[in-house]
């Protein structure tokens, strides 16, 4: 197990590392930063000083070493727009993108696993079909088309709720109900055929064949062996928590991570957009890691290192 | 299930036709997966004819017909579904935009298809180092949302629709890339890749006409899954304004800009909204019905 961790951990570094220079190489790459801040006819003079004041002169490879000291000292570079440190700017945006996220994410759990449970417990019943064409719609709605509506119905519409903006809580509503039915509806997918799979087995039938409640069946038998595969697909959820913010964030105008991710973007702002992805990579990795340590926890044959060649379960 | 074209069959009796074994499969199909697949072909129609059944050009300004509404909404039938912010045809728009969104998705998938065949191909071909590195390839893209991927590039790259087009390219190539190495390792230990082999014929060869064909079935219901994903990515990127960019118009590109007219003139971006929900459900439903019947790991 411990083997197995330091490995993946590794792996997680390696990924980082990956991100970092993939990050550098384009955003160094693409064009003159100097050109792009400093319109086209700024004196020759400005634009060097500009170039050396970023450090733009020197060979790329000595941006690139030079680029992996600071960030090893903790500086992430400053903002080309207003100077101030770009990590700062990031982190100043967090709490806004956790007040929407955190409770998008619980219900996404509820209603996704729910859902995905009860319909592969009433397998090919109208309920089970019902809830899977409605699993594939959510599914296939982007979030921003899902957002509009809502804004439509519930802000144009009806009147009940603001339309954008983080002033109270009440604007935090639609945005996190935007941002949890997409889940929702992949988290029922993978539950229900995880779900099937697994009662399929044939100690469940052992189970209920010895007389157990089959409410004690479902609980203690088919889900923890459903929760391995499902877990992958949550531990990818966290880490795309940025990702997801893009879209809703932008929509419902509200201030988190990740409006700055596509304004930035849009102001080609170098260090910041680079902060960013550092952000989500890390977010990213993490998430994974802890998916492994979760499955140790949870699947006694991943920490023991007998994964496959162990009697089934 | 039966499949149309199982051996027993084709020694007894003659291969049936194309058509018929389309119209074979069309009947095999649940009530649902036949109106998707409706709906699949009436968009293409829409997307092949956009020029011949647009009313108007897709760009032609009418200042003086600004924020019409639909026939249905209490407008004429000058404009069936409305008009925009500067006058022009909403249903013209709709019919290029569904061109545009559908042009950039299916190269898309094509080109993320072909790199992750090519790559698979390449790690089961030459194991060893090779094999190693597509696998760390594929494990980072598949641990990076490709939405934030896209935003950086884009961003910095500046947006041509060619760099867009090549960019979306690379979305779900890693899908492929396991899908043809696993198949290829599996088909390389069967008997018909080594009798080729000792035919004499080159490894192109074994690959494209022999193991291509064996693992396509499996990479079929993979890209019918990927192109949905290509459609809403390329939507939400170009809502953001960082897509497909004016004076070209798509489906996301419409919405992003008729979000501004949401108050007084919602049907700028219903239409397209509904075109891209609908299309992509279509293609999912369909792209899950051949899961089922193509591949028999899944049963």
């Amino acid at each position: 197990m411990m083997r197995f961790l330091v490995i993946r951990f590794l792996r997680g570094l390696l990924t980082l590392f990956l991100v970092l220079s993939f990050a550098f190489l384009i955003l160094r790459s693409t064009g003159d930063p100097a050109m792009l801040i400093m319109s086209a006819d700024a004196p020759p003079e400005a634009l060097e000083a500009f170039r050396k004041g970023w450090g733009l002169d020197a060979p790329l490879w000595q941006q690139y070493v030079g680029y992996f000291k600071n960030l090893a000292q903790g500086n992430f570079g400053y903002s080309m727009r207003d100077k101030s440190p770009a990590m700062d700017l990031v982190l100043e945006r967090i709490p806004a993108t956790l007040s929407l996220a955190l409770p998008a994410f619980v219900l996404k759990l509820l209603i996704g696993i729910s859902a995905g449970v009860y319909a592969a417990l009433h397998r090919n019943t109208w309920i089970d079909r019902f809830l899977i064409s409605l699993s594939i719609a959510g599914y296939t709605m982007p979030s921003f088309v899902l957002g509009l509506v809502l804004v439509l119905v519930f802000a144009v519409g009806l009147g009940w709720l603001p339309s954008g903006g983080n002033a109270t809580w009440q604007h935090a509503i639609l945005p996190v109900i935007t941002l949890s039915l997409g889940g929702a509806a992949v988290l029922a997918r993978f539950t229900r055929s995880a779900m099937l799979e697994v009662m399929g087995q044939a100690y469940i039938r052992t189970a209920s064949a010895k007389g157990l409640v089959w409410r004690r069946v479902v609980l203690h038998h088919a889900m923890p062996n459903a929760a391995i595969p499902t877990l992958t697909v949550i531990g990818f959820m966290v880490g795309s928590l940025i990702a997801g913010a893009v879209v809703v964030e932008s929509v419902f105008s509200w201030p988190g991570v990740g409006r700055l991710l596509v304004t930035s973007v849009a102001n080609r702002d170098l260090a910041v957009v680079q902060s960013l992805l550092l952000l989500v990579a890390t977010t990213m990795v993490s998430a994974n890691l802890m998916v492994d340590i979760l499955y140790g926890w949870i699947d006694p044959r991943v920490r023991t290192g007998q994964a496959g060649q162990g009697k089934k379960a | 299930m039966n499949t149309p074209s199982l051996p027993e069959q084709s020694q007894t009796a003659a291969p049936p036709s194309l058509a018929q074994s389309a119209i074979q499969l069309i009947r095999s199909m649940p009530l649902l997966v036949r109106l998707c697949s409706l709906w699949i072909v009436v968009v293409l129609g829409i997307a092949l004819f956009a020029d011949f059944i647009s009313p108007y050009s897709y760009s032609q300004l009418d200042l003086l017909a600004r924020l019409r509404p639909p026939a249905f909404w209490g407008g004429s039938s000058d404009h069936w579904l409305g008009t925009d912010e500067l006058g022009r045809d909403v249903l013209s728009r709709l019919f290029h935009s569904v061109r545009i969104s559908l042009l950039v998705a299916f190269i898309s998938t094509m080109l993320s298809a072909t790199v992750g065949v090519l790559m698979g191909f390449a790690a089961a071909h030459f194991r060893g180092w090779v094999e190693q590195l597509v696998l760390t390839l594929v494990d980072f893209q598949a641990s990076m949302p490709f939405m934030i991927i896209a935003l950086a590039v884009l961003a910095f790259f500046g947006n041509t629709l060619v760099l867009f087009i090549a960019l979306m390219g690379f979305y779900g190539w890693e899908r492929s890339a396991r899908i043809a190495r696993g198949l290829t390792i599996a088909a390389n230990e069967q008997g018909y890749a080594s009798a080729v082999y000792d035919l004499g014929a080159s490894p192109w060869r074994v690959y494209l006409r022999h193991i291509l064909p064996n693992i396509a079935s499996t990479l079929i219901v993979s890209v019918t899954l990927t192109f949905p994903e290509v459609i809403l990515l390329e939507s939400g990127l170009s809502f953001l304004g960082l897509g497909v960019q004016p004076p070209m118009t798509s489906l996301g590109n419409m919405v992003g800009y008729g979000r501004e007219y949401l108050q007084s003139a919602p049907w700028i971006l219903l239409a397209p909204s509904l075109f891209i929900v609908v299309t992509t459900f279509s293609v999912s439903m369909l792209g899950d019905w051949l899961r089922d019947l193509l591949d028999p790991t899944l049963n």
